[in-house]
């Protein structure tokens, strides 16, 4: 019943994990109001890799990362990033594991409208009361072509800029991973295909660690593995997928399930 | 329409309830205020129905002299003659006449050895005249000679005095030393009337203690034969009498002082309305700041509501609908409140103290209903209004547009604020300068109010940089930067937050500024006209001036050391057609010596018989030269022509007539108020106060100090003012304050999804609460700053307006300027705390993923 898909397979063998699920259960509410969100997923996420999670809407993509992000707990099983066990830990130590270790790109509402563009980006740095590497910087910002941006105000940027200041904001901090739900839900195809490749480029080139939730399947034809998750269960996967490969399997669990 | 409006109301019960306080505070302080006074005026309708329920009619003598008195109630009783007694007594329809001595001024030392107060009621010396049904003896028994006295249970027990022990009095006459030999009560037992202090003679002293001369009555007391009514008995004393003489009946009496004792629960009350309307105002920047915040955040919905058909009228009706029912429901909770507040605050005048004033039954007068609903209404609804009409011009397209609405231009809000302020500051310089004649008062009132919203307009175009420049002060660390941030976001919001602080601390520093420039121009005076080395003086906030026996100043001047002593006798004399105030110095040229009092016309020098001086003002006004005759009559005395010797210029010290001390035996009171001490060069002033001091020791009401102690003590009041003006004013502060929590509270909950997203990228739970302790700092620091300002322009104007009334100095209470901006600081800091508590609760993921 349970797939453990890293185990066995042959990229993940020997690779450092950036995070991992160990026989993770979740469970919301009680007695007949009771639904199992997660159950019994394990996965390992790959240092350096850009992994995408698909599904059908209420599989539990969402609940998988917000658990392995450390945003939520878990009902059974552990949940480590790195070396850090997140299972069991107080608000205190999450808040600094969120703050050191993970990065988030939300569907929308990633910006805090006070504060410029520039200053959103270094705003988890700021907390922490880090000075942001200037060089780091100057690449991200490079990268994510928002150079002429930084002293705009949220209201003053596209969506597709805004959605970019927010994984400039994930990067420039260089957590052990980034997770991003549905981050070009609200986009045009144009401008989310520019925050993809900016995400699978970050991936190639930093060597960051991505995973990122999405419905779409040429977006995440852009990650290097891809997770298929059904009813709480993680009932495939697919690496150097490809849009239609994508596709091909969604059609394959559909008519399967 | 209506269904929805309530179901709305329902889903947002604790912005209403905490803008509902506002109104429930405010109204409790009205409708409080007259239930207290209603209580307390009916409660001395039964009590003065008591005190004259044994009188038929009384006698007393037309007062035509001067009005010999410092005010109303202590004039100088007119005497009764016996011969008026006798005649009196052979009146048809008078069954008994009896001669009353009754006078205000018998001074009770306690046994520690200091003067009984008493607050307001007076302290009556009377002769005794045997028990009645009013008054019994409760021990011992009735005086027998001069040496004894009887006085209440009530005084008896502030004085810590018992039958048999010795009691020192002050009357018109200095300390005397009497038997106390009995105690007595009034019927059903009680120690006192309203907290009255009666010490009663022996009929043999009596009258010459209280009233100055032997053998005299203040009034005659006449019980009417049987089948007689006062009224009858009334008509045919008066018809024996004449005109000279005042006949009144028990039951006119009675109707008299109640009045008096009505009128000034009136004053009373209008002040605490006062104070209760200052509440009400800051309450309504409160209201009118939660419906704002209602309507902006249910922008989308009432757009919708407008998109599927509600017409604009239908909108406005919903919002003033909710503020109705608020406005209704704050109203009755005020009202109990109120009636609560009132009735705990007329058991404690009734009980506290010596006064022991028996209370009628705690009433709830119509006033105190409709005042409550009328104003807790009328409130709600004015402050509701403007957001009602801001809802219904919201577009319905709105509801399909991003919430994010622009910050609408601040052009116009400025433009009217300008000129609502320059119309209020234009009203109340003219109220202040009497240049409105009657209605100065209520202009100079006027005047504050429109100021103040004026003011209220200018805040959202002050915030922004005043706002800024408090938050760098604060912004050291992220959550401090970003609590400024928002604090900035909603130049309105922020603006009418603060402006409700800003009300009740510019009236704390306004007053606190003219009573701090009062102090310093009493400072200034006393450095550069007061050259007396000691001063007695008694107490400056004792209705009736101190007095010291005038064996003091024989024997001060006799310390080795004093090289001068002049003492002051004060009283009402009639002169050049008027009553005016009068003075007798012992020793004109020491006093002029040490007060630099120097001669404009004539000379400044001890006056012969029926010689006086005056001040340069006055006698200029009357057109005064030296040589001219003046007609004065004192209390006890004749009018007599008396000749100017000098004019003095103006003094900040002394002023009107100056008359020789021949003339101290026709004072009302023989006995000097003030004295003032010049000690030679290199001799220890505190040596000879300590010597002045241990002369004093039988004049318990006045104390000796040097220049400085004085000045502390006659300043001393003014913090006692201060700090009932402060403890009254702490409402509106509170208020205002409750205005603080509720616009982070709202806040708060609008950014729930940005809480949750700085949670999720790093912030802590204390960084977020320390995010919304400094938004509420750099809000009600604003507010002090802006009330500090305000406030001490206020002060500045109403000093200036003075200045020819004393006020020669203009000083800035600095220090409790400083104090009121921490105390702003430490407002925030409270009014943070459910707020800030709520920011940490906000748990990361719901936040996130709420639409
Ligand atoms: N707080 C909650 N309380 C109860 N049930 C919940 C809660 N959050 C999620 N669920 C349930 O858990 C299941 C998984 O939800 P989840 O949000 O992870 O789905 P998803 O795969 O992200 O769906 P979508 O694609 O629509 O975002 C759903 O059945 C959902 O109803
Ligand atoms: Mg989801």
């Amino acid at each position: 019943m349970t797939l453990t898909v890293a185990q066995g397979s042959a990229t993940g063998q020997g690779t450092p994990v950036a995070a991992r699920a160990n026989q993770v259960w979740k469970v919301y509410g009680s007695g007949e109001a009771q639904v199992v969100a997660l159950r019994e997923v394990s996965v390992e996420l790959q240092r350096g890799a850009f992994t995408a999670i698909m599904g059908p809407s209420g599989s539990g993509k969402s609940t998988l990362m917000h658990c392995l992000a450390g945003l939520d707990s878990v009902t059974r099983g552990d949940v480590h990033i790195g070396q850090t066990k997140v299972t069991g830990m107080k608000d205190k130590a999450l808040t600094k594991l969120r703050r050191d270790q993970v990065g988030f790109i939300f569907q929308q509402f990633n910006l805090l409208p006070t504060l410029t563009a520039e200053e959103n980006i270094t705003l988890p740095l700021s907390i922490a009361g880090r000075k942001p590497d200037k060089a780091w910087f100057d690449t991200v910002i490079d990268t994510v072509g928002l150079r002429d941006r930084l002293k705009h105000r949220p209201t003053q940027l596209s969506g597709g800029q805004q959605q970019r200041v927010a994984c400039a904001r994930a990067l420039v901090a260089r957590p052990e991973v980034i997770f991003a739900d549905e981050p070009t839900g609200n986009l045009d195809s144009k401008s989310g295909a520019e925050v993809l490749s900016f995400l699978r480029n970050s991936v190639r080139e930093f060597g960051q660690t991505i995973v990122m939730v999405t419905h779409d399947p040429v977006a995440a034809s852009y990650a290097d593995r891809v997770i298929f998750l059904a009813d709480g269960s993680i009932v495939s996967e697919l690496y150097e997928p490809t849009a239609d490969t994508v596709l091909d399997t969604m059609k394959r669990l559909d008519t399967g399930a | 329409m209506l269904r929805a409006t309530l179901k709305s109301v329902l889903s947002r019960k604790l912005r209403l309830v905490l803008s509902g306080l506002a109104v429930v505070l405010g109204v409790m302080f009205v409708s409080g205020a007259f239930v207290l006074t209603d209580t307390l005026g009916r409660s001395f309708d039964g009590l003065f129905a008591t005190a004259f329920q044994n009188t038929d009619v009384t006698v007393s003598v037309k007062s035509t002299g001067p009005a010999q008195g410092f005010d109303d109630d202590q004039k100088l009783t007119a005497t009764v003659k016996p011969e008026t007694l006798e005649k009196v007594r052979g009146i048809d329809g008078v069954a008994k006449a009896t001669g009353i001595v009754s006078a205000d001024g018998a001074r009770v030392i306690g046994s520690n050895g200091k003067v009984i107060t008493s607050f307001g009621p007076p302290r009556l010396g009377e002769n005794w005249t045997g028990e009645n049904d009013l008054v019994k003896l409760r021990e011992g028994r009735a005086p027998q000679s001069g040496t004894e006295v009887v006085m209440n249970a009530g005084l008896a027990k502030s004085a810590g005095v018992k039958v048999g022990d010795q009691v020192g009095v002050l009357t018109t006459q200095p300390k005397k030393t009497f038997t106390l030999v009995g105690i007595t009560e009034y019927s059903g037992g009680r120690d006192s009337l309203g907290g009255s202090m009666v010490v009663s003679f022996h009929e043999s002293v009596a009258a010459e203690l209280m009233l100055g001369t032997p053998n005299v009555y203040s009034s005659v007391d006449v019980k009417a034969a049987a089948g007689k009514t006062p009224e009858q008995v009334r008509d045919s004393v008066r018809a024996a009498l004449g005109d000279s003489f005042e006949v009144k009946t028990g039951a006119e009496l009675q109707k008299a002082q109640t009045a008096g004792a009505k009128e000034a629960l009136g004053f009373f009350n209008k002040i605490l309305l006062g104070f209760a309307g200052v509440a009400l105002f800051v309450g309504t920047f409160l209201i009118l700041n939660t419906f704002s915040i209602i309507v902006a955040q249910r922008t989308r919905e009432l757009a919708l509501m407008r998109a599927i058909g509600a017409s604009r009228k239908q909108m406005i009706g919903s919002v003033l609908v909710e503020a109705v029912l608020i406005g209704l429901f704050a109203s009755a909770v005020g009202l109990g409140l109120g009636i609560g507040v009132g009735s705990l605050l007329a058991w404690v005048f009734g009980n506290v103290g010596s006064a022991s004033l028996e209370l009628a039954g705690i009433g709830v007068p119509p006033a105190a209903i409709i005042s409550a609903f009328s104003v807790g209404m009328i409130i709600t609804l004015v402050a509701a209004l403007l957001p009602a009409m801001r809802a219904s011009r919201i577009p319905p397209v709105a509801a399909l547009q991003e919430a994010a609405t622009p910050d609408r231009p601040l052009t116009k809000v400025t433009v009217v604020g300008s000129l609502v302020t320059a119309g209020g500051a234009t009203l109340l310089l003219l109220g202040l300068n009497d240049k409105l004649g009657d209605s100065s008062l209520y202009g100079f009132f006027g005047g504050v109010l429109l100021a103040f919203i004026g003011i209220a307009l200018l805040t959202p175009m002050l915030a922004r940089p005043i706002v800024g420049v408090i938050g760098r002060l604060m912004a050291w660390s992220v959550p401090g930067k970003l609590g400024r941030l928002n604090s900035a976001r909603n130049p309105r919001r922020t603006a009418i937050t603060a402006a409700a602080l800003m009300v009740g601390i510019a009236l704390i520093t306004g007053v606190n500024t003219v009573f701090t420039s009062a102090e310093a121009s009493i400072q200034k005076i006393a450095d550069k006209e007061v050259n007396a080395d000691l001063i007695i003086s008694g107490d400056p906030s004792d209705e009736r001036p101190a007095t010291f026996d005038p064996a003091v100043i024989d024997k001060t001047k006799a310390i080795s050391g004093v090289t001068g002593f002049s003492a002051d006798y004060f009283d009402v004399a009639h002169a050049l057609g008027e009553d005016r105030s009068v003075t007798i110095m012992t020793d004109v040229p020491a006093y002029a010596k040490m007060f630099k009092l120097t001669a404009k016309e004539g000379e400044i020098r001890a006056l012969g018989p029926d010689e006086v001086l005056y001040d340069e003002e006055r006698a200029k006004e009357k057109g005064l030269h030296v040589g001219a005759t003046i007609e004065v009559q004192l209390a006890r005395g004749q009018p007599r022509q008396m000749k100017l010797v000098g004019i003095y210029a103006k003094s900040s010290t002394t002023g009107g007539l100056i008359l020789p001390t021949t003339l101290i035996g026709e004072l009302q009171v023989a006995q000097p108020s003030w004295g003032y001490v010049d000690v030679a060069d290199g001799v220890s002033v505190d040596g000879v106060r300590k010597q002045v001091d241990a002369l004093l020791a039988d004049s318990p009401e006045v104390t000796v100090a040097n220049r400085n102690d004085f000045v502390q003590q006659q300043t001393s009041a003014f913090d006692t003012v201060l700090l009932m003006v402060q403890i009254l004013l702490a409402l509106a502060v509170l208020i205002a304050v409750l205005g603080i929590i509720n616009t982070l509270a709202l806040s708060v909950l609008e950014r729930t999804r940005e809480l949750g997203l700085l949670r999720a990228i790093g912030l802590g739970r204390f960084q977020s609460m320390r995010m919304i302790t400094v938004e509420a700092i750099v809000i009600s620091v604003f507010g002090a700053l802006l009330g500090v300002v305000v406030g001490s322009g206020l002060g500045a104007a109403i000093v200036r307006a003075l200045k020819d009334d004393g006020f020669s100095t203009f000083a800035m209470p600095w220090t409790a300027m400083g104090t009121y901006l921490a105390l702003g600081a430490g407002i925030g800091v409270i009014a943070a705390i459910l707020p800030a508590l709520r920011a940490a609760r906000v748990n990361v993921l719901q936040a996130i993923s709420y639409e």
